[in-house]
């Protein structure tokens, strides 16, 4: 199908803003190449189910997109528009499947070497969108704090080591009731500059008890009756004999919270949707908690743009077979503290990545402490880089410091 | 950015192994034609779940990687860009790494390669028997790539998957000691596929060993991964049967898709360590010491840390230049040794090289010959 033959009743199974999006859009995705059309409706067919954030980015694009000359528009889109696709994709119902749609376009791409021309295409559009309508800044200066290492009584890994030459190397900290002092000025800033999904909170084990509504919290604990339902639906979609990895992915992909019984506070189903995304599309969240924070706050940061993220990790279960982790059979694995202290290092320098890449970033801060001892590393506009500091401070006050 | 990585590798394995510029040697006679010896053997290695060069060649990996750089390197002729323009999934890589032709197949659906593989063209034009060529692979799918579809060949390697064979031999007995020898599939960790076709079965290759079922398990109780087992059995091959092309997939490393980054590392360390155990395996038996050239590579590699298209060391689905960029050393009589090759190579390149190194026509290949080791 071409999309200049796009009917807005074809939009009838889209949930219903996403439908009124696309109806009210209708005129602007009948004039695009197809390849781009399916992909943004991958976009909007979720647009009931995204972020505050994503759905003004969303609404960015098209309105960028609509208040271009139709002549820039084909330049603009022509990475896209010369892409060379098979019959069967031409013929293929992206409508009312864009994701699978999304998924074969992937596997053509890569078969007839075309995806680094599309990524050619990706890049070159979000930077021309970026320049052309640019996002404004946070209304509050963004802070990212990652708690590592909890469980771990002695370490000889080099923390922080990628992390270094950008801030403040502490070794004097003072972590006496450091979480609750983090905990306290994350809610802090989460109470005095309210944001629906605006300050979250993501932890590799049990959440710590937080009474303020305007926090968004996710923790793995949380999640383990949904995670073990997830697992339960694909060993026996497995066992059934689904037809491949593919096929799988394609069954994960569709996976509603009620699925894996989900049900979250009424009204945030949005939050609902997140969660299950982070379980089916995150690989390895389902079975190593500090995949789970790492890939949760790189979604949240990606997602909701949050102007406060404080993400801890925990120890995960030890390595076993992964037909065994994945059955979910053992409910008290053995843990590796050490191990996970290696991957939430790792994950800590991913999350200031993730940061980075955010309108702002250059203002913003970012802290990463070890759990319990006295090591902790500060990056702030006001602080000096590359540097290390032995005075005796506690994280209420670093905090203080670098907001 | 291809060009910058392999300069990062070239710059320090010039430090640390006082490696010259194979530019600078050309025009010399080839001293592979003084040495090649009359029954040459040839060992390939290659990893499935490539490592990066953060978590190997730069500062801060070095240390992950110590019997690479200091026992391996010295000896070879690295290449310091090979660039993989295929499908980066590693069954279809590995089997374009062993036809010389970028495969386009559904890197998860059982089938085999579209063209003659490697073990295919050596056996036909060199008549060799089915004995004489071997492949050792993680299990996920690579029991097809003994052999391809293409209908004038069809005779290859045989194919053994030693993790399929333990499963089976644990079948009437107690497996929990052996767990963490079976790990399936990590490029999906949410599947394992079922296999079916070509790979070797535990009775035939006990049969070929000659080693009993129960020594075969027992020994596996004191291995840490399946790629010791892998490497375990490969070794068994080389005692008992001595075959003069011996194709070994490592895969222990590509754990990174579940995001441990900690686990990805040990695999790192593993790889480095098997690496090294392998090439003195060749150098302790009479049948391949000094007759054994041994090629050495990663499939790919994985996704840059600074691309917001993926997620750093966990996949290799982005498709930039850090995850198309690898390297590939080559170490054995007639290759010159501390050699660093800058230009840019692909993997196709390799099939056509063991091609000329032991005398067969890889007809169908689209590589050319690495004229450094060949």
């Amino acid at each position: 199908m071409l999309p200049l033959e796009l009917q807005p009743g074809q939009f009838k199974g889209y949930p219903p803003e996403a439908r009124q999006l696309a109806v009210t859009r209708i005129a602007l995705l009948q004039q695009l190449p197809a390849v781009f059309v399916a992909l943004l409706l991958r976009e909007i067919i979720a647009y009931d189910w995204k972020f505050p954030a994503e759905r003004t980015d969303l609404d960015r694009q098209l309105s960028y997109l609509g208040s271009l000359a139709p002549q820039d528009r084909q330049r603009l889109l022509g990475g896209f528009a010369g892409l060379r696709l098979s019959a069967d994709l031409e013929k293929f119902d992206w409508v009312n499947a864009p994701g699978e749609y999304s998924e074969r376009l992937t596997a053509h791409l890569w078969a007839t070497h075309q995806i680094d021309a599309f990524h050619r295409a990706a890049v070159d559009y979000m930077g021309r969108v970026d320049r052309g309508a640019p996002e404004g800044p946070p209304r509050l200066l963004r802070l990212g704090i990652v708690v590592v290492g909890r469980g771990v009584v002695e370490n000889k890994y080099p923390l922080f080591r990628k992390l270094r030459k950008q801030g403040v190397y502490f070794t004097r900290l003072n972590p006496e009731k450091g979480v609750q002092k983090l905990l306290d000025a994350v809610a802090s800033r989460a109470t005095a500059h309210p944001a629906r999904y605006g300050h979250w909170y993501i932890d590799g084990g049990a959440a710590e008890a937080v009474s303020c509504p305007a926090l968004t919290c996710v923790s793995y604990e949380a999640l383990a009756p949904a995670r073990l339902a997830l697992l339960n639906r694909m060993e026996k979609a497995i066992q059934s004999g689904i037809g491949g990895p593919e096929a799988l992915r394609t069954m994960i992909a569709e996976l509603r919270p009620e699925d894996v019984g989900l049900k979250g506070p009424a009204g945030d189903a949005v939050l609902d949707h997140f969660q299950v995304s982070v379980l089916t599309q995150g690989s390895g969240t389902q079975i190593f908690s500090t995949t789970f924070v790492q890939w949760a706050a790189r979604e949240a940061l990606r997602r909701a743009q949050p102007l406060t993220l404080l993400a801890r990790f925990a120890p995960r279960q030890r390595q076993r077979p992964m037909n065994e982790m994945l059955s979910g059979e053992k409910q008290n694995p053995a843990l590796d503290p050490e191990g996970s202290l290696i991957d939430a290092d790792m994950g800590a320098f991913y999350t200031w990545l993730n940061q980075g890449r955010l309108a702002g970033a250059e203002r913003s801060s970012f802290l990463v402490w070890f759990e319990g001892h006295q090591e902790a590393l500060a990056i702030a506009p006001a602080l000096p880089r590359n540097t290390e500091s032995d005075s005796s401070i506690d994280l209420k006050e670093l905090v203080g410091q670098i907001t | 950015m291809a060009q910058a990585v392999s300069r990062e590798r070239r710059n320090f394995l010039r430090t640390v192994t006082g490696a010259g510029a194979a530019t600078a040697l050309f025009g010399l006679a080839p001293l592979r034609a003084l040495a090649a010896p009359r029954a040459r053997k040839v060992l390939v290695v290659t990893f499935g779940g490539g490592a990066r060069d953060d978590e190997t060649f730069m500062p801060d990996g070095q240390e992950n990687i110590p019997h690479l750089l200091t026992e391996l390197i010295p000896r070879s002729t690295f290449f310091t860009q090979v660039v993989n323009r295929g499908i980066l999934g590693h069954y279809v890589a590995t089997a374009s790494l062993a036809t010389g032709v970028y495969e386009t197949f559904n890197n998860f659906a059982t089938v085999p390669p579209d063209h003659p593989t490697v073990f295919e063209y050596f056996r036909t034009d060199l008549k060799r028997p089915a004995t004489d060529t071997w492949v050792v692979a993680p299990s996920n799918g690579f029991n097809r790539i003994g052999e391809s579809g293409e209908r004038s060949y069809g005779r290859g390697a045989g194919v053994i998957l030693p993790k399929r064979l333990l499963a089976a031999a644990l079948d009437s007995g107690s497996g929990v000691e052996y767990q963490h020898l079976l790990r399936d599939n990590y490029e999906t960790p949410l599947y394992a596929p079922e296999i079916s076709g070509n790979e070797v079965e535990l009775p035939h290759l006990a049969e070929l060993l000659k080693i009993s079922v129960s020594d075969f398990t027992t020994h596996a109780r004191n291995l840490a991964s399946p790629d010791e087992l892998s490497v375990y059995v490969a070794k068994e091959l080389m005692r008992q049967l001595a075959p003069s092309l011996l194709w070994i997939t490592l895969h222990d490393m590509d754990v990174a898709h579940a995001g441990s980054y900690s686990l990805y590392i040990d695999a790192i360390r593993r790889t480095d360590r098997l690496c090294a155990e392998i090439w003195k395996a060749t150098q302790s038996h009479p049948e391949y010491a000094g007759k054994t050239t041994m090629f050495i590579l990663p499939d790919f590699g994985r996704d840059s840390d600074l691309d917001s298209g993926g997620n750093g060391f966990q996949h290799h689905r982005t498709g930039d230049a850090l995850s198309r960029t690898t390297w590939m050393m080559a170490m054995g009589p007639g290759v010159r040794e501390s050699v660093v090759v800058d230009r840019p190579v692909e993997p196709l390149d390799l099939v056509p090289t063991l091609g000329a190194l032991l005398g067969f026509s890889a007809r169908f290949a689209e590589g050319h010959p690495l004229a450094e080791v060949a």
